[in-house]
């Protein structure tokens, strides 16, 4: 990344990359305060059934996961304490985030899509999770916000994974 | 019973004594599944799907119920039918879809044709045939021994002899009028599904299902989150019934302080949500009169109708069922369920809901789904520690929302089943 950061029209691939590696080690890390604080304040993510269309609105069709940013910090707040028994003691993940490219460079944001595999350990039990992430990436402050990240899982369902307790 | 050996029951109760508990061997025993399919799943009446999935003729959805593979499609004439989905030639599975519209089915192996209601329509190589072969019952798709619908929901059975829906159901269909009664115009599925599977017997979700007494605990950061939802909670508190329906089936009716979109307002949804709720609630008094009209505004319930379907109606309706693949492995499928002409409005807060509370993604279904699983590995202990216990509220007059008679009535139900013996 350059030392002014990323512009609207300059930002590179790799500059993509760098923030979504991050993105993926703070996850892993379990630092998901710091995860919320990569979104704007209008940031939405998104988990939609595997049963839809690509851009279905979660307005008038049924998601998993459908959180605006209000109910995303909500979602960090529960991950965080005792009681999101789904998550005590916190699962190991591994996110891997590949293919990643520029789709295209819109007015005020870059629309970036990613491939991932994501791994997740608990109680002996791996679960995989595995699809395409579509974001909307806002540049600011000489890196990116996330205005929008869509996860599309590839299976069939949540068979055999059963949840999606961590973050994808 | 000293080992895990053959059973007759899975059952100790005392009404006397209040003891009511079921064995841990029903949640392990190869076996019993084995009865359990046979005795249950090829006997009882399973939900198929809602008649608003298939809603143009050539509509068409396949699933697995019962352990079969089911085409449910709507033909041109407008009829539903339910087919066993497989070829009468040589067996493959003729829709290989999991929904779409379609004006015939083919099968790709040799190329059979099949109309939506499943009759041989052409087959390549005809005149190697007789005259009259497309018109034996063999050489056509096999429908489903019984079907039978109620108010848009559809059930299958593989017994012939099965009694009706309607007797099957019994007082059940009350509580299924009052769910439907939210809509005018009929109640829809809303666009897609939720696929999910837990590692966990499949009648540990029917006893999470209508399961008052867990909430406050596995629940807890659930109503965390709604106490931090500014205006997310009405001013109503915990608190009603659970009543035993016969059959097995059984239902929690309760007020909760959660908003609902037919129709209990809460402050997060503004003077536009006041007006909307108010609307709704003035057309279930016109409809119904105050009292019905508050029943089906005002008050939750999770309705379990034996054995494998929940139709919540809490703050957003969700119907659910689920099957075992293993004694420790099911697969559940879920939906939301929604009143036809319901605005965006409130379509659009609905959904919202559903996803705060419902669902693998949700704030509480995953706990629930990690409680089952916890459940099924405490059971690897079944040798030395052996019952369960379910006698929360037994000897009262009025059971509470959070006693456990609905699982006692499903068990009961259940036991009858397996080991064939008198209620």
């Amino acid at each position: 990344m350059s030392a002014a950061g990323p512009s609207l029209e300059g930002a590179s691939r790799s500059d993509v990359e760098e923030f979504l590696f991050r993105e993926a080690e703070l996850l892993d890390e379990w630092r998901l305060p710091e995860w919320l604080e990569l979104f704007t304040d209008d940031g939405v993510y998104y988990v939609p059934v595997t049963d839809l269309p690509v851009d279905a609105s979660p307005d008038n069709y049924l998601f998993y996961v459908a959180d605006d940013r209000f109910r995303l910090s909500e979602r960090v707040k529960r991950l965080m304490k005792r009681t999101a028994h789904a998550e005590f003691p916190h699962s190991k993940t591994r996110h891997l985030v590949s293919n990643v490219r520029i789709r295209q460079r819109l007015e005020n944001e870059l629309d970036v899509a990613s491939a991932f595999v994501t791994y997740r350990t608990k109680d002996g039990v791996t679960d995989t999770f595995f699809g395409g992430n579509r974001y909307r990436l806002v540049p600011q402050n000489g890196s990116f916000r996330i205005r929008e990240k869509r996860c599309l899982l590839d299976s069939d369902g949540l068979r055999s994974q059963g949840r999606v307790s961590i973050i994808l | 019973m000293d080992s895990l050996g053959p059973m007759n029951t899975a059952l100790q109760v005392d009404e006397a004594k209040r003891i009511f508990k079921v064995s841990r061997q029903a949640f392990v025993d190869p076996a019993i599944l084995e009865a359990e399919r046979k005795e249950i799943f090829d006997k009882c009446w399973l939900y198929v799907g809602h008649s608003s999935e298939l809603a143009k003729p050539g509509d068409f959805v396949t699933r697995q119920v019962g352990g079969r593979s089911i085409l449910f499609a709507r033909d041109a004439k407008e009829n539903l039918n339910a087919i066993l989905n497989t070829c009468p030639h040589r067996g493959a599975q003729v829709c290989r879809e999991k929904r779409g519209n379609a004006k015939a089915f083919q099968c790709f192996y040799h190329g059979w044709v099949f109309g939506l209601d499943g009759m041989l329509r052409s087959q390549p190589g005809e005149t190697s045939y007789p005259a009259d072969f497309k018109e034996r019952s063999t050489s056509s798709m096999q429908r489903v021994p019984r079907f039978e619908s109620y108010r848009d929901f559809n059930f299958i059975s593989f017994d012939r002899n099965a009694e009706s829906l309607a007797t099957y159901l019994g007082p059940a269909t009350e509580y299924l009028d009052v769910i439907c009664d939210q809509a005018e115009a009929g109640m829809v599925i809303v666009g897609g599904s939720q696929e999910y599977s837990i590692r966990a017997n499949w009648k540990l979700l029917t006893e999470n299902s209508i399961d008052g007494y867990h909430a406050l605990t596995t629940h807890a950061s659930y109503l965390d989150y709604l106490k931090n939802c500014s205006g997310g909670l009405a001013n109503v508190g915990f608190g009603g019934s659970a009543r035993d329906l016969g059959n097995g089936h059984a239902v929690l009716e309760y007020k909760a302080p959660w908003g609902r979109p037919v129709a209990q307002w809460i402050p997060a949804w503004g003077e536009r949500g006041k007006q909307e709720i108010a609307r709704l609630n003035d057309n279930l008094v016109e409809r119904f009169g105050r009292e019905r009209a508050d029943r089906i505004a005002t008050f939750n319930r999770n309705l379990f109708i034996f054995p494998n379907l929940v139709v919540n109606d809490i703050m957003a309706v969700t119907v659910r069922t689920y099957y075992p693949a293993a004694p420790d492995f099911m697969t559940i499928s879920a939906w939301a369920l929604a009143p036809r002409e319901e605005s965006e409005w409130a379509r659009k807060y609905r959904l919202f809901n559903f996803l705060e509370f419902l669902g693998p993604g949700g704030f509480a279904t995953p706990d629930d789904v990690e409680a089952l699983e916890q459940c099924q590995r405490g059971y690897r202990n079944t040798s030395e520690v052996r019952w369960n216990d379910i006698s929360k509220g037994m000897g009262k007059q009025n059971p509470s929302y959070d006693d456990e008679l609905q699982m006692r009535a499903f068990w009961s139900r259940w036991n009858e089943h397996v080991f064939r013996v008198a209620g």
